[in-house]
């Protein structure tokens, strides 16, 4: 077991029923601002965001899949060169050795959203306006999470402040190390069919790290190099196909390289 | 030409003249000059004596307003009362937050009615405990929004001294006035008090930099070891030409700036 921790998730896409609870979880969870009109999906920011693939087939062979997708906290060929990291100009984000977490320090962000067109998931979204409550909503905010002004981007940070909040409770008890259960985040505990498990890829006694060597396991776009942190498992051929692009008549995707 | 010329030769004794007179009033114009130069350079010392006392007198003082706590709070009282000193008061929850500025249910259980004939307890209890109502502490050291700071972290996990933050508050026998930056909103005890930026005390200041001050230390002693060869080098060499220079860190946990990660503490 390495010392330095690699959180990341594991999505079983055979359960994901598309219901959207870890969408709304993570919105309330990280004060992510909405508007009145969110119509324009262009202009929405959904640190989680659930996406709907299909097969294409006519009926009886048609089919589809729920592919919730957060950040993927990519660690890139080498550890830290995240496509995101790698092109930001002022030092906003920032990849962690020691948990593998992609950051976005909103106070640094100047917004000129390099890193937004570097990221190969769309992960990144920008605040084209200062965030507005409905009257009184301000008082549900989570006081954990400062919410973003106009002209930075933002987003998913794996719930990194609930793994702050877990650190001081483990300083108060004389610990260093947190329990698996510990440090969750907001969207795996809210989803009802259990299919987002979360944890340290690099800890045996993780479910993640078991989890990860699934058969059936892939990731997205995974032939660009990004090494992200974000597993999906689903038993479906068309599925992880969909998961990167491949010439019409390519062969059988290759295996993935599995890494850290 | 010629004639010119001639002309040139004939005035020559005169123009010789001339120059002898335009050398001496030279003479007496740069006399002069110097009785001038005194009152341009008095007043560009003037201007500069204005400039200092306007920058670093007066300007400060129109920055922060100065703000009177609700209730002038006496530390030392308090603390030669209660039994676990700081913690009594400012203590730590089960789940690992501190807790802070006390909250008024946590006063009432001594002073649900007044004990002492001090006016600003009789006060506190008429005001606050009667009508049940929050005090509005100013609180010196709050920090902006987007700053997380684990309070577990350095009093448990580094068994750092309250002192080396807030300094001797605990033995303070009146609160002193707040300074609030008018711009910022924030408290001058984050700004620090002195303008040169000179630092006495560990307590003096709690910008970002006097966070990275002792960060930077307890990161170089536990990461030399992690250095390449010539990293050494390159601070053996910096030490030995630079003494008192910190020696620059080696890998840590950004990958950005090879240091603590600014996701630590910013949120």
């Amino acid at each position: 077991m390495k010392k330095d921790k690699r959180y990341g998730m594991v999505i079983d896409l055979d359960k994901c029923t598309g219901c959207g609870s870890c969408m709304a979880a993570c919105m309330a969870e990280n004060n992510v601002p909405f508007r009145e009109d969110e119509s324009n999906k262009l202009l929405s920011i959904t640190w989680m965001r659930v996406y709907k693939l299909t097969n294409g087939k006519p009926f009886p062979e048609t089919d589809v899949c729920y592919l919730p997708r957060p950040c993927m906290h990519c660690g890139g060929q080498h550890e830290g060169h995240s496509p995101c990291v790698s092109v930001c100009p002022a030092t906003a984000t920032d990849y962690s050795l020691k948990t593998g977490i992609v950051s976005q320090i909103y106070t640094r962000c100047f917004g000129c959203r390099y890193c937004m067109a570097s990221c190969p998931y769309h992960a990144r979204y920008f605040n084209w306006w200062d965030p507005v409550w409905p009257d009184g909503m301000e008082k549900y905010l989570n006081p954990k999470v400062s919410p973003r002004m106009r002209g930075v981007v933002e987003k998913c940070s794996f719930c990194f402040h609930r793994y702050q909040l877990a650190k001081e409770k483990a300083y108060i008890q004389g610990r260093r190390e947190l329990a698996e259960d510990e440090y969750q985040t907001s969207c795996t505990q809210a989803c009802p069919a259990g299919a987002i498990t979360f944890g340290d890829l690099n800890n045996h006694k993780h479910s993640v790290y078991k989890d990860k060597k699934n058969p059936n396991a892939f990731r997205l776009l995974e032939r660009l190099g990004t090494n992200p942190k974000v597993y999906y498992i689903s038993s479906r051929a068309w599925v992880r196909r969909a998961g990167d692009n491949y010439l019409r008549n390519e062969a059988k995707p290759a295996k993935a390289v599995q890494h850290g | 030409m010629s004639t010119s010329d001639d002309n040139a030769k004939q005035i020559s004794p005169e123009a010789a003249g001339d120059d002898a007179a335009a050398s001496s009033s030279e003479i007496k114009n740069k006399e002069q000059g110097n009785g001038f130069g005194g009152p341009v350079t008095l007043f560009f010392i003037l201007g500069f004596a204005v400039s200092l006392i306007l920058g670093w007198v007066i300007a400060p003082e129109m920055l922060y307003s100065q703000k009177k706590q609700p209730i002038d709070y006496n530390h030392a009282l308090h603390v030669a009362e209660v039994g676990d000193g700081c913690e009594s008061c400012h203590f730590f929850r089960a789940d690992g937050t501190f807790s802070g500025v006390p909250k008024l249910e946590l006063c009432v259980d001594c002073h649900e009615e007044v004990q002492g004939e001090d006016p600003n307890e009789i006060k506190f209890v008429e005001e606050y405990v009667v009508k049940e109502r929050e005090v509005p502490w100013l609180i010196y050291s709050k920090q902006p929004d987007c700053v997380f700071f684990s309070h577990a972290a350095h009093i448990k996990g580094a068994q750092m001294d309250c002192v080396t933050c807030h300094g001797h508050i605990g033995e303070s026998e009146t609160s002193r006035v707040y300074e609030e930056n008018r711009i910022t909103g924030y408290s001058r005890d984050i700004w620090g008090k002195n303008i040169a930026g000179f630092k006495k005390n560990s307590w003096d200041r709690m910008k970002m930099d006097d966070c990275a001050e002792c960060h930077q230390k307890e990161f170089t002693v536990q990461r030399t070891d992690v250095k390449t060869p010539i990293n050494r080098l390159l601070d053996n060499f910096i030490a030995v030409s630079f003494p008192g220079m910190e020696a620059p860190a080696g890998i840590g946990d950004s990958v950005q700036t090879q240091r603590d990660a600014c996701f630590v503490c910013h949120k």
